[in-house]
């Protein structure tokens, strides 16, 4: 990922990559379009846990919040799938905001009870909320997002689709953490009462970080909504959330390339192990474990982490 | 040395934590272009001192003044602003980041981006080892070279006052001389020092002034000499009998 000629050749590559997975399989390209949410949801959650340091266990619920709005808007107010994505992406960056607002003064494990309470609580609403949310029976027919008068029915179209987002979401989210912003996202997760005493606000820095992590889950979520074509409760628990969190801290806390390879690990990993029925969820398991054992910071750790955000890296000073 | 101005004025402060007084009743001055110490065994209560002048830990009781005006009730970010940095006890740097990007946050108050690099330039001169290491992550580091970034990203804010908070601790004896005669070199260039310090030797050599304290009080102090041979100061802090 270093020279603009290798960032070209892997989205080339991503471009071209269907063409030849759609020969195989439409299964493949399915795995593919996962990997692509999951890739989105852990790079949201990256900037909670890896760069704000706030140890969060309900990214699943912002997930879910982002597929209910959309669904909604799409099927009562017949809102095209584009305005449903963008009402998605505020709508949960404003209950990231919400929920950010209480919890940001609590720190480490109480945290990390606190949004997981949350998650519960939303998927609670999802299931008794009947009136709106259809409880357990969940929203189908949501219908498929369309580009020109042109609907999306073939896999290939939504792995584009997918594509496409993933790379807004790394773009936005790696200009942002690293800017000003990241570095000083950074300092409060490395030690708040020093960045307090260097000048820093905490607060107003971790609610961006909750709410912008929340808005690219609700993105998440709304791409679901639409690709799946019907949402329930049972795509939002506290067990996918923890999976998010394991692709953020697999792939490397606070590293971006990290948290891609996190979410393909972990989508392809129980598929691979497929053959292995009961205990594919007992290997993977297994593989986690040694892995923070032996390589504690992740495939893709910090290390690999563009080591000066100013450009005053070699000979300090700017070109 | 201009001895004029009053710089930190605090009156009858007093701070609990709970229900525990940590400091009671301190009144202590700190005059333009001085080096304070502020000595005392551990758990006496200067380091509650230093973190209630920065705000981090609120007052009970008493106020703090800066320049003449109150900033006892501040949230820790306005009292940067003002001009007071504070270089924690330990290891006040971000292991994480390396010494630049320690260096840049130590300015982040600050928006004069041509003078932020040379101040970094300044920093690097001032203690040369930093230089050697300005990719390193910090805590990479030896706890002098530490102790030195934390000090020089405390001045990054361009401070009047630098709160130092044991800077000696733990550290080597060369070290600990390095590190005492670049604050006398801060110093020099203007910028007034209040030192907490269990090292009563070096703390007193460097300072104008010091003030002693016993659980939560100030109970001798005076100019540096005149503690250095004061009864008390020498046999339970210089360790003379």
């Amino acid at each position: 990922m270093r020279s603009r000629a290798g960032r070209f050749a892997i989205v080339g590559l991503l471009i071209l990559l269907p063409l030849l997975l759609q020969q195989i399989d439409d299964y493949i390209l399915h795995i593919a379009i996962i990997i692509g949410i999951y890739a989105i949801l852990s790079l949201s959650l990256n900037v909670i846990v890896g760069y704000a340091g706030q140890f969060a266990l309900g990214h699943a619920a912002f997930y879910g919040i982002g597929a209910y709005t959309a669904a909604l808007i799409m099927l009562h107010g017949s809102a095209s799938f584009w305005l449903a994505l963008a009402a998605a992406a505020a709508v949960t960056g404003l209950f990231g905001l919400l929920l950010g607002s209480p919890v940001i003064r609590l720190r480490g494990d109480y945290l990390g009870i606190v949004t997981l309470g949350f998650g519960e609580i939303v998927r609670l609403i999802f299931v008794n909320w009947v009136d709106v949310t259809r409880g357990p029976m969940g929203l189908p027919g949501i219908p498929a997002p369309s580009l020109f008068g042109h609907a999306f029915t073939e896999k290939i179209e939504f792995y584009y689709l997918i594509l496409a987002l993933v790379l807004l979401t790394y773009f936005i989210i790696n200009r942002i953490v690293h800017s000003g912003i990241g570095l000083n996202l950074l300092t409060i997760r490395e030690d708040e009462t020093l960045a307090q005493s260097v000048g820093i606000r905490p607060n107003p820095y971790k609610l961006l970080a909750f709410s912008l992590g929340a808005c690219f889950a609700g993105v998440a979520g709304a791409y679901w909504a639409a690709y799946i074509s019907y949402v329930s409760p049972d795509s939002f628990r506290y067990l996918d959330s923890v999976n998010i969190l394991a692709m953020v801290i697999l792939g490397g806390t606070a590293s971006l390339p990290g948290s891609i390879l996190g979410a393909i690990l972990l989508v392809l990993a129980p598929e691979i192990l497929r053959y292995m029925n009961d205990y594919r969820m007992m290997l993977l398991g297994l593989a986690i474990i040694l892995m923070m054992i032996f390589k504690p910071s992740g495939f893709w750790g910090e290390k690999h982490r563009k080591y000066n955000f100013y450009g005053l890296a070699q000979k300090g000073g700017r070109k | 040395m201009t001895e004029n101005r009053v710089l930190l004025e605090i009156n009858d402060l007093c701070v609990k934590y709970g229900a525990i007084p940590a400091v009671k009743q301190v009144n202590l001055r700190l005059y333009q272009g001085e080096i304070v110490a502020l000595i005392g065994t551990n758990g006496s209560g200067k380091t509650t001192v230093l973190r209630t002048i920065s705000g981090i830990v609120r007052a009970s009781q008493g106020n703090i003044r800066f320049e003449g005006s109150e900033i006892t009730k501040l949230e820790p970010h306005r009292i940067v602003q003002r001009g007071i940095s504070h270089v924690p006890e330990g290891r006040g740097v971000f292991a994480d980041l390396t010494v630049l990007e320690n260096l840049k946050m130590g300015a982040y108050i600050r928006k004069d981006k041509a003078a932020i690099r040379q101040d970094i330039e300044q920093m690097f001169s001032l203690f040369p080892r930093l230089a050697e290491r300005k990719n390193q992550l910090a805590g990479t580091m030896s706890g002098g070279e530490q102790q030195m970034l934390a000090i020089a990203r405390a001045l990054m804010a361009r401070p009047k006052l630098l709160l130092l908070d044991e800077p000696s601790m733990g550290l080597a004896p060369l070290i600990v001389k390095e590190i005492f005669r670049a604050i006398r070199s801060v110093n020099r260039e203007g910028v007034s020092v209040l030192l907490v310090e269990q090292n009563t030797k070096m703390a007193l050599a460097a300072a104008n002034r010091g003030y002693v304290m016993e659980t939560g009080s100030i109970v001798v102090q005076g100019d540096a000499e005149e503690l250095k041979n004061n009864a008390v100061v020498k046999t339970v802090y210089l360790g003379m009998h």
